[in-house]
């Protein structure tokens, strides 16, 4: 791999990278091998530990549990686009009786923590004013809120990044507003967007275990649930490996599927280059 | 009113562990995640293995399970006694560290190879161009996509709250216990969050006008 920071090594250089890839294989193995053997002196390679996956209802417990989080991944999911599509079009609005509110919505919900979001969705509606909604619509809703706010920048920022001629040769040849917005701003936005979005989706994904926190049915509390009883020889760390995989698999095909639609995105022609892109999306980490 | 000005210790105290759990992991997230992004663009393979490996693992696993293992899965280990609050610290500076490598790995990547190439030519070793010439130049593009990092980070430490560490997340429940409204003193914390978050965004603002149009 050539690169920026460095030649193609030479005879000495090679011999330097092979010493400091011994010490770094040593370092790390040196971390890694303590944890395992932490592991084998606290006995958490006894076949015991692992039975529990042999279990067809605790197998089918884990899959309604995945279940669940895919459900509230995928409602949120929807939910956040159409959010972030109506208020990105509220905060690029003409008028300020939509613009200013819109703005002001977006940018609270962006500085909220989620789950600050989510405990007042669940506990303050609740002993607030006496709406009480489920733990799921909680998790959804608060999703919304924080991922849908993110998602409006990312759409405006979209917009903004079409070229200017378009949308004044749009009007030039008579279009009205909604028009050049819906036929030529939008799919050219949307279209330089969508790997963002796809990614900020991944965020929506790893946040629905914050559900774990309101005692909502999923991966998490089922792993807490699994990993405290006794009668299974109490296998936390070995529920949360099991768990941790699942998340990051379900993670790497979505992100996987982004990086697909990138690349097709730009082989073909006309992607307009955003610079705002990056910036925007990593007002979603969490 | 009366909800923040009866529970004020609640509120200092609350938000005292949030900025506590911010300003350590914030610091150890932005030394961990430089030395990972070091790693990353290092032309020896093994440690750029390692920091691929690190940071592909920790983007896609949801902090909340991050924290569930050093909670509930560390203590199981045997290992050192820690408190809730350092291993917190611990979970959310490795999880951070990821978001910071990839940030200053991708300001690497705008550096020109023309500087680069010319503190080669100039003889300098690898460490002496990323310290000298790529680090500087690339921490000017990094500062708008840092600072959300970090202000993701402030909000994040909420989470631990879940995780026995007092912070601002946990403030409902002592207004619970308390008796009082519980939806107006969890507005106040999201208005509290908004005024934390404000001066950081203003800081981003400013440092990259100062910087960010240079190049």
């Amino acid at each position: 791999m050539s690169s920026v920071l460095y030649d193609v090594p030479g005879p000495v250089a090679r011999a330097r990278n092979r010493i400091l890839g011994v010490v770094g294989v040593a370092a790390i193995g040196t971390v890694i091998g303590l944890v395992l053997y932490r592991f084998y002196a606290t006995g958490q390679f006894a076949p015991r530990m692992w039975e529990w996956i042999t279990y067809i209802e605790i197998q089918y417990r884990i899959l309604e549990a995945l279940w669940n989080t895919v459900r509230a991944f995928a409602v949120a999911a929807v939910l956040s686009v159409v959010f972030g599509a109506l208020f990105a079009a509220g905060r690029l609005s003409d008028h300020s009786w939509l613009r200013v509110p819109s703005t002001a919505i977006v940018e609270f919900f962006r500085a909220v923590p989620l789950l600050i979001l989510i405990f007042i969705l669940y506990f303050g509606l609740d002993q607030g004013i006496g709406i009480q909604i489920s733990a799921f619509w909680a998790v959804v809703l608060g999703l919304m809120l924080y991922n849908g706010s993110v998602l409006a920048e990312v759409f405006r920022a979209g917009i903004n990044a079409v070229p200017r001629g378009q949308s004044e040769a749009a009007y030039a040849l008579g279009m009205r507003k909604t028009r050049v917005m819906s036929s030529v701003l939008l799919p050219q936005g949307v279209r330089s967007m969508l790997p963002t979005i796809l990614s900020q989706l991944v965020v929506v994904l790893k946040d629905t275990a914050l559900g774990f926190l309101i005692l909502y049915e999923e991966l998490l509390l089922v792993a807490r649930q699994l990993g405290s009883q006794g009668q299974l020889g109490s296998p936390i760390l070995q529920v949360a490996l099991v768990i941790a995989v699942i998340y990051i698999g379900l993670c790497l095909i979505l992100s996987g599927i982004s990086r697909l639609v990138e690349k097709r995105l730009t082989r073909g022609p006309v992607a307009p280059k955003t610079t705002d892109t990056g910036q925007v999306g990593g007002a979603g980490v969490l | 009113m009366n909800v923040l000005l009866d529970n004020l210790d609640v509120y200092i105290r609350g938000f005292g562990g949030t900025l506590g759990l911010f300003v350590v992991a914030a610091i150890g997230s932005l030394l961990l995640g430089t030395l990972i992004a070091g790693m990353r663009v290092s032309p020896v393979p093994v440690l750029r293995g390692f920091g691929t490996a690190y940071v592909t693992i920790l983007r896609n696993t949801p902090l909340t399970l991050v924290l569930f293992f050093f909670a509930f899965a560390y203590p199981r280990l045997d290992l050192v006694d820690l408190s809730f609050f350092t291993l917190a610290s611990i979970g959310l500076t490795l999880y951070t560290a990821a978001f910071v490598c990839e940030v200053v790995r991708s300001g690497i990547n705008t550096v020109p190879v023309g500087q680069a190439e010319a503190s080669r030519a100039l003889g300098f070793t690898f460490t002496q161009i990323l310290g000298q010439v790529v680090l500087p130049q690339a921490m000017r593009a990094t500062v708008p996509p840092m600072t959300n990092v970090q202000i993701a980070l402030l909000k994040n430490t909420t989470i631990a709250a879940g995780f026995a560490v007092f912070n601002a997340g946990g403030i409902y429940q002592t207004l619970s216990e308390r008796g009082y409204n519980v939806l107006v003193g969890l507005l106040w914390v999201a208005l509290f969050f908004v005024i934390l978050v404000a001066p950081l965004t203003w800081m981003q603002r400013s440092l990259d006008a100062r910087w960010g149009v240079s190049r």
